[in-house]
């Protein structure tokens, strides 16, 4: 299976491309949209601003590529963090900016829900899935998943709902229509139960 | 519910793994690899790796050694020592780090915390404060790895790195580092009292109850301690048993040294 994580000049590209490789793949890291072609499964990782990533995306020639990977060549795609939050039609960090637009929804900033509520969210909590979805297949529901963010996709339709987690109020840490599929965790950094989402996502 | 942090510090000075008193008396207690490679296995939290030396001796951190241990490291991994510029936290990401410390450089330029959050996102940049009791009860905080005093009062710097965009503070009392004689809890409170980031509590830890104390009081996100688990018997797995028996909400309180 040939997968590639795409090189956008802002991520941690070696967690995911050794996490990748423990999940029994080898992974490709390219910054060149024409490997799109070749592959099978498309990891778009992140980490970073939402204007910085799309910029990044925009002027190395990913964006519209990824589009007709995903559209067209129904290649399937994992978002993780702000990989997850470029999926969206717009995102509000550092202006307003329109994202890639696979998944209709928009990414706004946490308002703490009071003055003990910390931002960015950091650290370990629990991950609440949808029922019948199958990233999450064979993992237990309300696992620890580690996160680092302080945006949030708002999705438009409820179905595209894969999990929420507990942190102002209630957002929402996994996405998903047809082929494409984001997470707001990091799969990467969350032991046991990130690689079997990593895994899932290799069997869809 | 968000849980709190248990996080191992692995201080690096070339090539071994140190542990000191007070910033000074540096002691080797282990090589790196061995060490994060348990570290992994044990599913901890998060680590965070600080080169000592690379400010002072003015080197660039060391790229390769870091690409070695996150291609071991599945946790969530904090890298910091010798980060300059832009370039320096690009390159720290590319070989494996998920988030990046910086300490030293920021009080000569503090705009490189806001041009890194900005490029890399608040989430991802850590401020190390190394802080000092000084007369009348106020703190002073230290740059060079505790060596240099900077003037800047620990009140006013904490707001300033706030504002500019970083997204943790790694908070480290250097009169407490090594002691193993408790967090200095007023120091942590001072800090969180005000701040809207999370702060990781440093310095001191000795059991697990001072642990406690710096969640339940200090009111910290996470707790970070290096001589506990270097010099004693205490594991972060016993400490978040303990914590947990406390009603302290952690993760993972049964993994036993599985691979992931």
């Amino acid at each position: 299976m040939s997968v590639l994580i795409v090189d956008y000049n802002l991520s941690n590209l070696g967690s995911i491309r050794r996490s990748l490789e423990e999940c029994g793949v080898s992974p490709v890291v390219s910054d060149d949209p024409g490997k799109l072609k070749t592959a099978n499964r498309i990891v778009l990782p992140g980490v970073g601003s939402f204007t910085d990533g799309m910029a990044n995306l925009r002027k190395l020639g990913w964006a519209s590529a990824l589009q007709e990977a995903v559209w067209e060549d129904r290649i399937p795609l994992l978002g993780i963090c702000l990989g997850m939050q470029l999926l969206a039609e717009k995102g509000d960090e550092g202006g307003t900016v329109q994202g890639l637009g696979l998944i209709p929804g928009e990414v706004q900033r946490f308002v703490p829900e009071d003055s003990s509520t910390r931002i960015p969210h950091v650290g370990w909590n629990e991950v609440r899935k949808a029922a019948g979805n199958r990233l999450f297949e064979g993992i237990p529901d309300s696992l620890d998943f580690y996160f680092v963010h302080s945006y949030h996709f708002i999705p438009r339709r409820k179905e595209h709902i894969l999990s929420t987690t507990p942190y102002c109020g209630n957002f929402v840490s996994a996405i998903g229509v047809g082929n494409i599929f984001g997470v707001q965790f990091h799969p990467e950094k969350s032991g046991r139960p990130g690689f079997q989402i990593l895994k899932n996502f290799l069997k869809v | 519910m968000l849980k709190v942090r248990v996080i191992p510090t692995l201080l690096w000075k070339d090539p071994g793994l140190v542990k000191g008193i007070g910033f000074d008396s540096w002691r080797r207690v282990g090589t790196m690899m061995p060490a994060i490679k348990v570290y992994n296995t044990r599913q901890v939290d998060e680590l965070i790796v600080l080169d000592i030396t690379a400010t002072f001796e003015g080197r660039v951190p060391d790229f390769e050694s870091i690409n070695e241990f996150s291609a071991e490291c599945f946790v969530p991994l904090t890298i910091g020592g010798g980060v300059r510029n832009l370039e320096d936290i690009k390159n720290l990401l590319r070989a494996g780090a998920d988030k990046i410390s910086i300490n030293s450089i920021a009080y000569d330029n503090p705009r490189l915390i806001r041009e890194a959050a900005d490029k890399y996102g608040s989430q991802c940049i850590v401020v190390s404060i190394d802080a000092r009791k000084s007369a009348g009860g106020n703190y002073e905080c230290f740059s060079h790895c505790g060596s240099r005093p900077t003037g800047k009062p620990l009140d006013s710097w904490a707001r300033e790195v706030e504002e500019l965009g970083a997204g943790e503070i790694l908070l480290t009392s250097i009169e407490r580092d090594g002691t193993m004689q408790g967090y200095d809890l007023d120091l942590i409170k001072r800090v969180t009292r005000n701040a809207g980031i999370p702060v990781i509590a440093s310095g001191g830890a000795g059991s697990y109850q001072d642990m406690f104390e710096a969640i339940s009081v200090g009111n910290c996100s996470a707790v970070a301690a290096a001589s506990i688990f270097h010099f004693t018997q205490q594991t972060p797995m016993g400490a978040k048993r303990f914590l947990s028996s406390m009603g302290i909400p952690v993760r993972n309180t049964n993994v036993r040294g599985e691979s992931p």
